[in-house]
């Protein structure tokens, strides 16, 4: 609550872009679930967290890497969002040779970054 | 035992098909065929040229940094210091075949008396102390441009490194090998994950460059750097990358992963020393 009163603008750009979205889809994205998509987004993004740009293309990142397939629909490829949740914590898991890093097994995030990870993807 | 069963699990979990118990030769082979069927285009000498064998863009650029190169003062410096006589009236020449000219070829060798793996970096050492010099830092300054002048006058000559039929000597290749096919660190991958399964590829803006010729041309000038450093140097700052804990530069780990490595480029010309990014 601090936060938002710390900085009124953002706050307001949020609102109106909630609004936005309640207009399409009522009852989509509560308060907490779109700054939850916010945070993620920035934690996917930084070089020192998730550093996905490293190697997926994502809408909104820039000097993206090829190594793994671009992130898009992924309520289409992960219609169990546990699924996906999976693989960003573990992708050895299901892929036992892959490259990316197990972000949850290997605490590279905690476990709230990575939920809040887990809401950001899920909106590509 | 324990050690054995630790290794084998490592072995069972990574699957892959290089870790198996084949031949050096056999090795090579596999190695090579993966590359030259992956980059059809790039014939097998070029492959000593990293990413700029690979990536027509940043050639370009490479080739105009080569006209003068970075890495020509080290070479002059490490001249001067190979001739400069030690305080017994001695010189490196001295201490290697051929008087030190040519002799970079030579490296890394199993040493059957030592029993280990003997490095260039490790041979210019042993001369000091041999003559009761203090040895050189390992990683950069002075052994690095005594390795550059000693790289600079083998240039030319074609990587042809032996794994003699010494059970030790076909050891230390092993586990090299193993070194390169194993995940490490926080971020979980191996060297192979990227020079081999994703050579070519981009991890965020940089190419990756293929396994295949890697160390052709060490000590290398890189302006990341600013400096010329040393194969163990380049080997620490990949084991950082993915956050785990480098080895100490001429440990037996680095250097059976020399061994390995630079067997894999057999073929290809000793091209050292270069520059890169
Ligand atoms: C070093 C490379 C690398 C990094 C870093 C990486 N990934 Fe991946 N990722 C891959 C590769 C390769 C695959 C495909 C193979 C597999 O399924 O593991 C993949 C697959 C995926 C998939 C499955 C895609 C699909 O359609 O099946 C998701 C989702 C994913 N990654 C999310 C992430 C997120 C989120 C991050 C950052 C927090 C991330 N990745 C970081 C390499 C990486
Ligand atoms: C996370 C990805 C990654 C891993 C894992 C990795 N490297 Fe690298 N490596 C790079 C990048 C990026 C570069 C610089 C661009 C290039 O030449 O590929 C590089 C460069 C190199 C070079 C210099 C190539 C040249 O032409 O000068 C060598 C040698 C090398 N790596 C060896 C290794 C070894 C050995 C390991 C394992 C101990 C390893 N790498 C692990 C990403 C990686």
């Amino acid at each position: 609550m601090q936060k938002t009163a710390k900085n009124p603008r953002v706050t307001v750009g949020a609102l109106v872009i909630m609004l936005g979205s309640f207009a399409i889809a009522p009852g989509v994205a509560s308060a907490a679930e779109m700054s939850a998509v916010e945070e993620g987004k920035k934690i996917a993004f930084h070089r020192k967290k998730g550093n996905c740009l490293a190697c997926h293309k994502i809408a909104g990142g820039s000097l993206a890497g090829n190594i793994g397939p671009a992130l898009v629909n992924m309520k289409a490829r992960f219609a169990d969002k546990a699924k996906l949740r999976a693989k960003i914590y573990d992708a050895t898991a299901s892929s036992p040779n892959t490259i990316m890093p197990p972000f949850g097994k290997h605490k590279i995030l905690t476990k709230s970054e990575l939920d809040k990870v887990v809401e950001f993807i899920y909106t590509l | 035992m324990k050690k054995l069963l630790l290794i084998t699990a490592a072995i069972s979990v990574l699957g892959a098909p290089l870790v198996s118990q084949a031949s050096p030769e056999d090795d090579l082979k596999v190695f090579r065929g993966y590359f030259m069927e992956r980059f059809p285009n790039v014939p097998l000498e070029e492959f000593a040229n990293g990413v700029y064998a690979i990536d027509p863009a940043s050639r370009e650029q490479w080739e105009a940094i080569e006209e003068f190169p970075p890495y020509e003062i080290a070479v002059d410096e490490g001249e001067e210091l190979f001739n400069t006589p030690f305080k017994n009236g001695k010189t490196y020449a001295s201490c290697f075949r051929n008087g030190g000219i040519g002799v970079k070829s030579d490296y890394p060798y199993y040493d059957t008396e030592k029993g280990q793996v003997e490095t260039l970096e490790s041979a210019i050492n042993a001369c000091r102390t041999k003559n009761g010099e203090k040895p050189l830092k390992w990683k950069q300054g002075d052994i690095a441009s005594l390795a550059a002048y000693m790289a600079y006058t083998t240039r030319g000559q074609t990587i042809d490194i032996k794994i003699p039929h010494d059970q030790r000597a076909v050891d230390a290749y092993e586990d090299g090998k193993r070194s390169y096919y194993a995940r490490r660190g926080q971020l979980n991958m191996s060297c192979a994950h990227c020079h081999v399964d994703n050579s070519g590829n981009k991890i965020r803006a940089d190419l990756l460059s293929p396994a295949l010729g890697h160390l052709s041309h060490f000590p290398v000038y890189r302006s990341k750097w600013g400096n010329l450093g040393t194969t163990h140097r380049r080997f620490a700052g990949c084991n950082k990358q993915v956050r785990a804990l480098p080895f100490k530069a001429q440990s037996p780990q680095y250097s059976n992963l020399e061994y390995f490595l630079t067997y894999m480029s057999n073929g290809i010309p000793w091209n050292g020393p270069g520059a890169r990014k």
